[in-house]
């Protein structure tokens, strides 16, 4: 009897525990995480404005209490941030819905919304406040609205994955730098740049050219106007990732630029031994004595004595970004922060820093005097830490790599890829050359890697992360769990080539019916397994079965791949397993000459583009 | 004697008429380019004026004369091929789209991207014409014409297909935010109504190729080379004449009832409804709705030359001093009265002479 009471009780336990354990999952799922990532001060300096992404909000904090006052929604993925020249307006991007939200700065009120390109990343205005400039990640290009009539005027092509903005001092120009590198050729150096907009033309003027760099975050002018520098990641994509022992998969560094230097000098942030991964966010004091740099991969901002990294710079001939020992010339301080720092933020007065932590829901304020956080700001967040939370802190630190010198996020740059191809297994130098696939929405896609070795993610991302990739320390089984759960819930961003009613386009009709076709125009009937819909079949468009498509190149061991997944495949590019092909066109155009990948070559050119309409829907 | 006093008085006035007339088609003096100066191949198939830009489509490279300097582009630097067929500028930005022989190119800011049969949805790499119109890219191609939509990267294409164009040979585009039209070699013009989204085709009423039997019936011929689309007047050039047509009529001209100097036109560029350019392969002519100059050395002496026929069909001669690189004239540009010509033997530029 006893023993029966007992065991009622304990299932009356576990059951009030389950309900109690699925209402805090509940709570803590419906509540959304912040991910603050950049800000600004309200125009009397009493606020703070914080964009937070994930909660599609801008949050306005007092800076005297400390307390978030005052919520307000904008679209959908908001990122960037800036005030008009009079500061009586806030532009808010909004990335997923292609937008910019004008919020009042007196009655904080959205008051309208304009138009922007694919994947508004930031918006700024020119210095008269009458022309906005938005940088578009997806659709290359920088969108200029005219402010009084609220319309887009114009677009100028920008680099790949264009996201940041700033405007000059003078007010004269506009930089652009890019998350993406700009589409090269095959397995060369990547290429991005720094694109100029002249305001007044309107036009870009120039393009100053980022070698060997892929990814460039952040980028700020000192108030002198003679010193410009750009946050960026410089891949070491073209060398086995074997080489990670010897720090040479990413070096973290900054391009200096302007009359205080000679052309564009690339120097590093990293030390001989340790590393300082994903350089973000960047501030200049107002006397240009220190420059600050967040590394979100290491949760750390750097300080750095621009007057030493002039001279240091200015007594060599050229860059110097992989030469990890020049940093102990020009670094004068670490501070440690929240986790994946971004945006940052100097007081007028140039005493406090203020550090974005988007994945802590925290802005920490440092004392630039003594180089160390004094205060950190509560937006607000969920208390409860998830599982997926925590796999998404995993996914951006860095500290698992040896000497802390990459994360996922480093390659996945923000959750997506970085548009490179990697050597990167022990598996003979320059063999299985990949490309980097988009990781939206994985869910039903296994298996994984493009030789399919990996029958899921906890395999992905566990042994093969900690023996190939990191060369250091792994993620334990709870880790790993936590890790695989968060890379699952990576949603797929809007796809913009689908109709708002969902219909197909008359050409994007005709490309499903390619798509899906079972006999060549002949009247011949298709293979099975050459019919597109076969292998690429299923709500992800993969049927996760090896194929030979004739594809493979004499460096791989094996010309059977993995039947890639085609959601959003329109803004993955490279494609094939290795990368080669630079457009969703040379897939077939050059790479399927004996119709082993579909067949395709009865297709015109009309033809041809309708199948790539169709795919770019999917 | 009174006879005699009238007849004087008539040649003076006719000459008087003529000095007036000739005083008022435009003079220009003539600076000319080749090799020697800069220029990256004699043979110019086209030149586009973008103030203080001059750009020269060639047989071997893409110039750009700025601040007295030439600069070249080849397809080491990223063009899509090295012969640049035709030119146009996106004036809203400054970018500048090269037709060229292997696909088309866009220069912005010292960038070129290239667009072709390949890595694209561009109908076909051999591409002699391109025209820009907000956000749309026109070209035309040897295997039909296509429009780039340079915010989404998507292509429409056009050809025998969807339009009623039975050749597929298109030379030249003009794109305005009404209508958009395109030269079909052999197949005559082509528009593509804007609002209704809709092809229309004209072609020669007479069907002859090598006669004229209708004229201002229709189109001159079917073998066109150029359309030019001003002021809601399309002006065509052909193998064999030219045309103007005002939505409601149609006008042709003639070697032998105008004052063009040769029926085989390769390129039109009219200025405004009443006034145009046309590029032929025995100089480069002008037409002010009435009045007729011609632009050349001469084709026997070589010697410059500027011929003048009137509205009512007397010709006479202007003395100058300089002339065109060649009279075998490809295209013209211009802004404002600043000239530049493409011709088989160098790029010239007409200084307007006041």
């Amino acid at each position: 009897m006893i023993r029966k009471r007992f065991q009622l009780a304990i299932a009356v336990g576990l059951l009030v525990a389950a309900v109690l354990a699925l209402g805090a999952w509940s709570a803590s799922e419906q509540e959304r995480y912040l991910n603050p990532v950049e800000m600004a001060f309200s125009p009397d300096g009493r606020f703070l404005y914080v964009i937070c992404e994930n909660a599609d909000q801008l949050r306005v904090v007092d800076l005297a209490s400390g307390a978030v006052v005052k919520q307000i929604t904008v679209g959908r993925m908001p990122t960037g941030l800036s005030l008009s020249p009079d500061g009586k307006q806030i532009y808010v991007a909004n990335s997923w819905s292609d937008n910019i939200s004008v919020i009042d700065s007196d009655t904080l009120e959205v008051t309208r919304t304009l138009p922007a390109g694919f994947e508004p990343i930031s918006a700024i205005s020119d210095r008269d406040g009458k022309t906005l400039y938005a940088a578009n990640r997806l659709s290359n290009d920088i969108s200029v609205l005219d402010l009084a009539s609220g319309k887009e005027i114009k677009r100028l092509v920008a680099g790949r994955g264009a996201s940041y903005l700033s405007l000059t001092p003078d007010g004269k120009y506009i930089y652009c730098t890019h998350i993406y590198p700009n589409i090269g050729k095959f397995r060369t150096p990547p290429e991005s740049e720094i694109t100029v907009v002249d305001t007044l033309t309107q036009e870009i003027v120039e393009r100053k050219p980022l070698h060997s760099i892929a990814g460039v975050f952040h980028v700020a002018t000192s108030t002198d106007g003679k010193l410009s520098v750009v946050a960026e990641l410089q891949p070491k994509n073209l060398i086995p990732l074997a080489h990670v022992e010897h720090g040479w998969a990413f070096v973290d560094s900054l391009a200096i630029f302007g009359e205080d230097v000679n052309g564009i000098v690339q120097v590093p942030i990293d030390e001989l031994e340790r590393y300082f991964a994903r350089p973000f966010g960047l501030a200049i004091s107002k006397d240009k004595s220190k420059i600050f740099v967040t590394s979100g991969g290491a949760a750390t901002v750097t300080v750095i004595d621009t007057q030493q990294l002039l001279a240091f710079a200015r007594s060599q001939h050229s860059s110097f970004a992989n030469d990890l020992s020049a940093s102990a010339n020009y670094v004068i301080a670490r501070v440690p922060v929240g986790p994946d720092p971004r945006g940052v933020l100097l007081s007028p007065d140039g005493s406090r820093l203020y550090v974005a932590n988007r994945l802590g829901d925290t802005v920490d304020v440092i004392d630039t005097n003594r180089n160390e956080v004094t205060r950190s700001i509560d937006l607000g967040g969920p208390k409860t830490i998830t599982g997926k939370r925590r796999g998404e802190r995993l996914f951006y630190n860095a500290k698992f790599a040896f000497q802390g010198q990459f994360s996922c996020a480093n390659c996945h740059l923000d959750s997506t890829f970085d548009g490179l191809n990697w050597d990167l297994e022990p598996d003979g130098f320059g063999k299985d050359i990949v490309d980097n696939r988009s990781i939206e929405d994985l869910s039903g896609t296994e298996p994984f890697k493009w030789n399919g070795g990996n029958p899921n993610l906890q395999t992905e991302c566990g042994p093969r992360t900690e023996k190939f990739f990191y060369r250091s320390q792994s993620y334990n089984d709870k880790e790993l769990a936590d890790l695989v759960s968060y890379i699952f819930s990576i949603p797929l961003r809007p796809n913009r080539y689908r109709l708002p009613n969902g219909q197909l386009t008359a050409a994007q009709e005709r490309g499903k019916a390619i798509f899906e076709r079972t006999f060549t125009k002949a009247g011949k009937p298709i293979p099975e397994n050459n019919q597109c819909a076969y292998c690429h079949s299923g709500p992800k468009y993969t049927n996760r079965r090896l194929f030979d498509v004739g594809s493979g190149k004499p460096t791989d061991r094996s010309p059977l791949i993995d039947t890639a997944h085609l959601p959003n495949i329109a803004y993955s590019a490279p494609y094939l397993h290795d990368g080669s092909a630079r457009s969703l066109e040379e897939i077939w155009t050059v790479f399927n000459p004996h119709d082993t990948h579909g067949v395709t070559n009865d297709l015109t050119k009309d033809e041809l583009n309708d199948l790539i309409e169709y795919l770019r829907t999917l | 004697m009174k006879t005699r006093i009238r007849l004087i008085a008539l040649c003076f006035n006719l000459a008087l008429t003529c000095a007036a007339m000739a005083q008022d088609m435009p003079r220009f003096r003539w600076e000319n380019f080749t090799t020697e100066n800069g220029l990256p191949n004699n043979h110019v198939y086209c030149v586009l004026v973008d103030a203080p830009r001059i750009w020269a489509g060639t047989d071997d490279g893409l110039g750009l004369l700025q601040d007295g300097k030439w600069k070249v582009y080849r397809p080491a630097d990223g063009l899509a091929h090295q012969a640049v067929l035709g030119l146009a500028l996106d004036k809203r930005t400054g970018d500048v789209w090269a037709a060229t022989l292997g696909g088309i190119s866009r220069i912005s800011a010292g960038r070129i991207d290239s667009f072709t049969q390949l890595n694209s949805g561009l109908p076909n790499d051999v591409v002699y014409g391109v025209g820009v119109l907000g956000d749309y890219v026109w070209v035309a191609t040897a295997a039909g014409g296509g429009r780039l939509n340079t915010r989404t990267n998507q292509w429409s294409l056009y050809n025998e297909r969807n339009t009623p164009m039975y050749e597929i040979w298109t030379y030249a585009v003009s794109p305005a935010t009404d209508k958009v039209y395109y030269a079909v070699w052999g197949a005559g013009v082509l528009e593509y109504d804007v609002a209704t989204q809709h092809w229309k085709d004209y072609n020669d009423p007479d069907g002859e190729t090598e006669m004229v039997l209708f004229k201002d019936q229709g189109l001159i011929h079917e073998i066109t080379t150029s359309v030019s689309y001003v002021d809601k007047i399309l002006w065509v050039a052909t193998y064999f004449g030219a045309s103007r047509y005002d939505g409601r009529n149609w006008h042709n001209f003639l070697t032998k009832d105008s004052g063009l100097p040769s029926n085989f036109l390769n390129q039109v560029k009219a200025i405004d409804a009443n006034r145009a350019w046309f590029s032929t392969d025995k100089g480069l002519a002008y037409y002010d709705g009435a009045n007729w100059a011609v632009y050349r050395p001469a084709l026997d002496t070589h010697k410059p030359e500027m011929l003048i026929r009137d509205a009512s069909g007397r010709t006479f001669s202007v003395p100058v001093d300089t002339a065109p690189a060649h009279n075998y004239i490809l295209g013209v540009d211009f802004q404002g009265d600043d000239l530049w010509v493409a011709t088989a033997e160098g790029l010239s530029h007409g200084i307007r002479q006041k």
